[in-house]
């Protein structure tokens, strides 16, 4: 069930304290030294050149940006999609793990490596992927290109595992013992999941949820051709932040950026604090 | 595993049900839209002539073609290399040394994979580009471009594959503890001595694992690789670019062509994902 592409919710590192922390010698100084200066060549200086080219023009330019009518309706699109996509995928992911958990029938191993395939897809080839049954020239007459229910359908495919992946070694790990005793007490299977099973999924789904979240606010890739780019219709933020950067547009691809960075981070930390919310319980 | 679990083992008509929408639900959204690739793939150039694995090659020949997928085997070599030097050493620095800002860099160092692939490139461009960057001007004097040019893509395709080599080798460092490091130095080895003798054969598969990941992960780099790259054929267009050109220029077969390559790479990835975590367990 680990053979997964999936990379583990949140930070890499786990809450236990390691058993012993060294003093810097000079030579791991050194290496923490150059460490640090590649990652600020790579990672932080141009991150802080969005920021700044985001603020450059003030706090009035910024907002400017942010409430103009076409790309507040982008936004809009954008959030809406991701929030849609995200309920689906927190019902019908749990239900897909629940089944690759509990339930045993021939084929179910190719089920579980089929979860992985959105993941290990690049995201260019996952549109094209939809496009080929779902496209112009579509075997079962669906055209989803320059449509919302395109959009919302590749969201749903590259973010499908997320909430399986995160909530399937839960159930795994759940103790029989609690559902056998409920049973034993008479209640009914229903009655079992909402009051046993589900109270100890919520935090591995909250988790995946945030995570499909930011994965779905974010996404370019496998929108670039699905979505038609229509002013007020298709355009989701990160195409509107590449049409911003073909049109020279620095300051208004940055305020937009901004955002979604922002989403980015927040969903990190919740998820960081998540993780040792729950480790603290126990 | 579910031998004993008696409780678990019933099988109602919700069983059924929730199986077959399972079933259906991920063969709508991933199993068709990858079979219908597969066969448009192999789809002969024109009417009438031989279908096949021959003109599936003979699209892939085209000297654009073999151009573009150089170039993405270039930036995933360069990228893979880079953070497995750089992930590993951060991973030592983070799990066994004392230093102000520990935990900030372990939580800065996941930021990358949860930025969207435009944002990334728009940041590099915002910092290094020779027109508008920070340090645009700084490094044309010196003869230094990156945008625009593969160092640029290198470094695009670096960003978002960043964390993958830490958050595998991470949790293995904190599980095995220093003990044995310990004894190590404390019975001579010196520094380097520990690290291949003891550190490097314990977190040998987590690395692995790690290279695999970023590895998949840059083949199909689009987003990011976009905004910094030229993107035009011969020059700057890589695999994941040619499949958008060729799509929206109405050449299909060759679009569909490069994408089954790398749907391949993706699936060679997952199972050799899954026989090492199997190598790992054993």
């Amino acid at each position: 069930m680990t053979d997964t592409l999936v990379a583990p919710p949140g930070p890499a590192r786990t809450t236990s304290r390691p058993s012993g922390l060294f003093r810097l010698t000079p030579t791991s100084g050194i290496g923490l030294g150059v460490a640090l200066v590649w990652f600020s060549i790579l990672v932080l200086l141009p991150l802080a050149a969005v920021v700044g080219a985001a603020a450059a023009g003030g706090w009035g330019a910024f907002w400017n940006t942010l409430t103009d009518a076409q790309t507040f309706a982008a936004l809009r699109l954008t959030v809406l999609e991701a929030a849609g996509v995200t309920v689906v995928n927190a019902v019908i992911g749990t239900v897909v793990a629940w089944v690759l958990v509990r339930d045993h029938f021939f084929g179910k191993r190719i089920l579980d490596v089929v979860i992985d395939i959105p993941f290990a897809l690049p995201t260019i080839v996952a549109g094209l992927v939809l496009l080929s049954l779902y496209g112009p020239e579509s075997p079962v007459g669906i055209n989803i290109v320059n449509t919302r229910q395109g959009i919302f359908l590749a969201l749903l495919f590259v973010t499908l595992p997320f909430v399986v992946r995160t909530v399937q070694p839960v159930l795994i790990e759940l103790d029989a013992d609690v559902e056998e005793a409920a049973a034993s007490l008479g209640a009914s299977r229903l009655t079992t999941f909402r009051r046993i099973i589900l109270p100890s999924l919520v935090p591995a789904i909250t988790a995946g949820s945030s995570l499909g979240f930011a994965r779905a606010i974010s996404e370019f890739g496998s929108l670039v051709l699905i979505s038609g780019n229509t002013p007020y219709q298709t355009e989701v933020a990160s195409l509107k932040i590449l049409k911003f950067i073909e049109g020279d547009n620095q300051a208004g691809a940055a305020a937009v950026a901004v955002l979604l960075l922002l989403v980015a981070i927040v969903t990190i930390v919740g998820l960081d604090l998540l993780s040792r919310r729950v480790a603290n319980r126990g | 595993m579910a031998d004993t679990r008696q409780i678990r083992a019933g099988k109602g008509p919700v069983t059924y049900a929730l199986r077959t929408f399972v079933i259906l639900y991920l063969a709508v959204l991933v199993v068709w839209p990858l079979w219908e690739v597969g066969s448009r793939t192999f789809a002969p150039l024109e009417r009438g002539a031989e279908s096949g694995i021959g003109p599936f090659l003979e699209r892939l020949q085209d000297p654009t073609v073999t151009y573009a997928f150089g170039l993405t085997a270039t930036c995933a070599f360069w990228a893979v290399l880079i953070n497995t030097v750089f992930g590993v050493g951060i991973s030592l620095l983070l799990t066994r040394y004392r230093f102000p800002g520990r935990r900030l860099l372990s939580v800065l160092v996941d930021i990358p994979m949860s930025v969207s692939p435009v944002v990334v490139g728009l940041a590099l461009v915002l910092a290094y580009s020779s027109g508008q960057g920070w340090f645009g001007g700084a490094l044309e004097s010196a003869g230094i471009f990156i945008i625009g040019t593969t160092p640029g893509m290198i470094m695009a395709t670096a960003f978002v594959s960043l964390p993958l080599v830490i958050r595998e080798v991470v949790p293995v460092l904190e599980e095995i503890g220093t003990d044995a490091e310990l004894a190590a130095s404390s019975l001579g080895a010196n520094g380097w001595q520990t690290f291949r003798r003891i550190t490097l054969p314990s977190i040998k598969w987590a690395v692995v694992y790690g290279v695999v990941l970023s590895l998949a992960r840059s083949l199909g780099e689009f987003g990011a690789v976009k905004i910094v790259s030229p993107g035009a054929e011969l020059r700057g267009e890589t695999a994941t670019i040619l499949i958008q050109n060729r799509y929206t220029n109405f050449e299909e077969p060759t679009a569909y062509a490069a994408a089954f390559v790398l749907v391949l790479a993706s699936v060679l990835a997952l199972v050799v994902v899954s026989l090492i975590r199997k190598e790992d367990r054993s």
